[in-house]
């Protein structure tokens, strides 16, 4: 054997060893910091979920199942999920479509559509407190187009249709941006050699974008699905701007607890069942949307 | 190098931060906390003291976290707290609040001493010295009065006339008038605390779930169906109340204050109505206290005296809305909307039929709980349609649990226990 060789080899070794642990050295400060800031604090509000005066205990998940505003919260954020987040990858889908297809101006329309993305929750809860009140906008435009005689309520516990579609419409408004943002992203990325080859066998727009475009975004796809279902189940803001008391969600739940009942213990068993709920949605749609692992980044 | 550099830097930041912290007296307040309000405190009521006051705002639920947050750490920063009865009581429970025996020797001629005495928590020691006090109030636009049934008094309203009102106003103008705070910032849970349960019951708790309180459940739901369907959103009255929105609302006075002033010849004042067993009413007071570790407790005593003086409180009456808490009469050159809000005040202390319920004392950290006993029957009860006496058992069991659990004794109206006071 030429011990020229054999040292090359060794080196190589060399090389690759010290890779190895270069990645996790790299991830250190991050790993720390979520240590710090993100898992110690987890493992804090588990342990005041299970425990009570110093013993583990269910007491505080008793208490949050037995409450009058439990089972209304758990459907009502069940409920908004399910119709807000389809719509909104829907309406993202749509929109990026549509501004791939434009030339000038692109930027521009991008940008006003992402404006919802730089209002704070609670402020895009007031916007549209302002246009739903009593006194808001969209009694003002009835009214002027004839169509009612006086102040209507839209936002009561007596309506709780108008209640819902009202605070649907809102959590829309503000969180399709975030969604169409990373789908745009996606849809960069395919490739347009393959539409102009589906083009040219004769695939129609439908085809295309069902055959070629969906499946090529898929990863973009789980993402948004992902990041907008967790949203989703952590709804708070706009849900209290608009309906108060009269629509609980399991966060708005998880603060009234903590702030006006002033009981941490049970504030901390709903916290800690919102995170199992955004755990198993996020287990679902990496199971559900398989991912070609060539394509992930 | 590096190191003296970063070690300057460190002593400069050090100090930049501490120096004045330990000039000023740091005074926090979960009361007075909208920016006239902290304004007029600052450029009005706290001047001419001779140390210089910070005076800091900061909402209930996180005064509570930050003063437990100095507790538990050590390091306080905090020389005097302003807040309410109820939101002290639980630092008096974890004995965080220094005696204040000296000052209320000094100041007991001038504060009446059942008021005084509140200020002790049901401890031996005094733990607040009360600084303003306020009540919870009717208004009503002068419009809504035409519809007044007739030889209605409206400083002596009953239930009975208050629903008949409410129907002729909700028939008159095609959507129900009255209005009541019970959004999620509202203080809804005081009405059933101070104002039902004592007029219906002549208790708290241990009437809770009794024949009366029943019958008084039948009643509001009776009111309610003429009660504006929007109150479940209302936190301060007096927004619907100016908006037009409702004409005749129920709350406390600093929260009807902006309305009245803004029109004083547009509203009457009045006291809520009487049931079957009097006429509810339920004074509140806010108190002065210096947590235990305060880093200037005398610049902080100095604060509490120059707060108890006639002078001031007259200015503070004047300027926020609340009352004094010593014994003097206001004079004739008041705010017109708060001397309307003080004639309501003083319409209910002369009553007859008056019935005064305390506000709940040796809860502890309980006081939301408690609070939401009443929240939940009123949910169940009135907006979810649950049968009275179903509902009456269960949050029953609750408040008893909850009273066994913090050993209460029974407040006024109800009559004194002998340990935690019971649900009959």
């Amino acid at each position: 054997m030429w011990p020229g060789i054999r040292s090359f080899r060794q080196r190589r070794y060399q090389m690759t060893s010290n890779r190895s642990w270069t990645p996790y050295l790299l991830i250190l400060p991050s790993v720390a910091f979520l240590a710090l800031l993100f898992v110690a604090p987890l493992v804090q509000t588990i342990w005041l979920a299970l425990s009570e005066n110093g013993a583990p205990s269910l007491a505080n998940m008793r208490t949050m199942v037995n409450d009058l505003n439990f089972v209304p919260s758990l459907r009502n954020t069940f409920l908004l999920a399910l119709a807000v987040v389809p719509v909104q990858v829907a309406i993202a889908l749509a929109m990026g479509t549509l501004v791939a297809k434009i030339g000038a101006g692109r930027e521009t329309i991008l940008w006003i559509w992402t404006i919802p993305l730089g209002i704070s929750d609670l402020a895009a809860g007031m916007v549209w407190l302002a246009i739903l009140q009593n006194t808001g906008y969209l009694n003002s435009l009835l009214f002027g187009l004839g169509l009612i005689e006086r102040q209507t309520a839209w936002l009561t516990y007596q309506t709780p249709v108008a209640l819902f579609v009202g605070i649907a419409v809102a959590e829309i408004w503000r969180g399709t941006a975030i969604v169409m943002v990373i789908i745009v992203a996606g849809l960069n990325q395919v490739p347009r050699e393959y539409r102009e080859a589906a083009e040219i066998f004769g695939a129609g727009p439908w085809t295309r974008f069902w055959r070629i475009t969906l499946p090529l975004i898929r990863p973009a796809l789980q993402s948004a699905l992902i990041l907008r279902t967790v949203l989703a189940f952590e709804v708070f803001a706009v849900v209290y701007a608009l309906g108060g008391r009269n629509f609980p969600v399991l966060v708005g739940e998880a603060y009234t607890w903590q702030n006006q009942n002033q009981n941490y213990g049970v504030a901390g068993a709903y916290a800690v069942l919102i995170m199992v709920i955004s755990l198993a949605a996020t287990v679902v749609y990496l199971k559900a949307i398989k991912v070609d692992p060539e394509r992930l980044p | 190098m590096k190191t003296f550099i970063s070690a300057a830097m460190l002593t400069t930041t050090i100090m930049a931060f501490t120096s004045p912290v330990l000039a000023d007296t740091i005074f926090l307040s979960t009361q007075l906390r909208p920016i006239e309000e902290a304004t007029a405190v600052r450029e009005q009521i706290l001047q001419g003291l001779e140390g210089k006051v910070d005076y800091v705002v900061e909402e209930p639920p996180q005064f509570a976290v930050r003063m437990e947050a100095e507790r538990q750490a050590g390091t306080h920063t905090i020389s005097l707290v302003g807040a309410l009865h109820g939101e002290l009581s639980p630092l008096a429970d974890k004995e965080s609040l220094e005696p204040l025996d000296e000052l209320a020797t000094k100041l007991a001629g001038r504060i009446p001493q059942s008021l005084l005495d509140l200020g002790k928590l049901g401890k031996q020691t005094q733990q607040y010295i009360p600084w303003m006090q306020a009540t919870y109030v009717m208004a009503a636009h002068k419009d809504a009065l035409q519809y007044l049934p007739e030889g209605a008094d409206i400083n002596a309203l009953t239930y009975d006339q208050l629903i008949a009102w409410g129907k002729t106003m909700a028939e008159k103008t095609g959507q129900p008038q009255i209005g009541f705070p019970a959004g999620p910032k509202g203080l809804m849970a005081r009405y059933f605390e101070g104002y039902f349960y004592p007029s219906f019951t002549g208790g708290v708790v241990r009437t809770f779930k009794n024949p009366d309180a029943a019958a008084g459940w039948e009643k509001f739901k009776e009111l309610w169906a003429v009660v504006s369907p929007n109150s479940t959103n209302y936190d301060f009255m007096q927004e619907p109340l100016a908006a037009g929105e409702v004409m005749v609302a129920w709350d406390h006075v600093a929260r009807l204050k902006n309305a009245i002033s803004a029109a004083p010849d547009n509203y009457v004042a009045f006291p809520a109505p009487a049931g079957p067993k009097g006429r509810g009413y339920m004074p509140v007071v806010a108190g002065l206290a210096i947590p235990k570790g305060a880093p200037d407790r005398a610049g902080a005593e100095q604060v509490i005296e120059h707060l108890s003086t006639q002078d001031t409180q007259l200015l503070t009456a004047s300027l926020v809305g609340f009352f004094p808490t010593l014994d003097v009469t206001l004079p004739p050159d008041l705010d017109e909307g708060v001397a309307l809000l003080a004639g309501a005040v003083n319409a209910i202390q002369t009553s007859k039929d008056a019935v005064i319920s305390l506000l709940p004392i040796g809860l502890g950290d309980k006081g939301g709980e408690f609070n939401k006993v009443y929240m939940d029957a009123f949910q169940r009860i009135v907006l979810r349609g649950e049968p009275v006496a179903d509902v009456l058992e269960a949050q029953g069991k609750v408040l008893g649990q909850l009273m066994a659990d913090t050993t209460a004794p029974c407040w006024a109206p109800d009559a004194a226990s002998e340990g935690a006071c019971p649900v009959e």
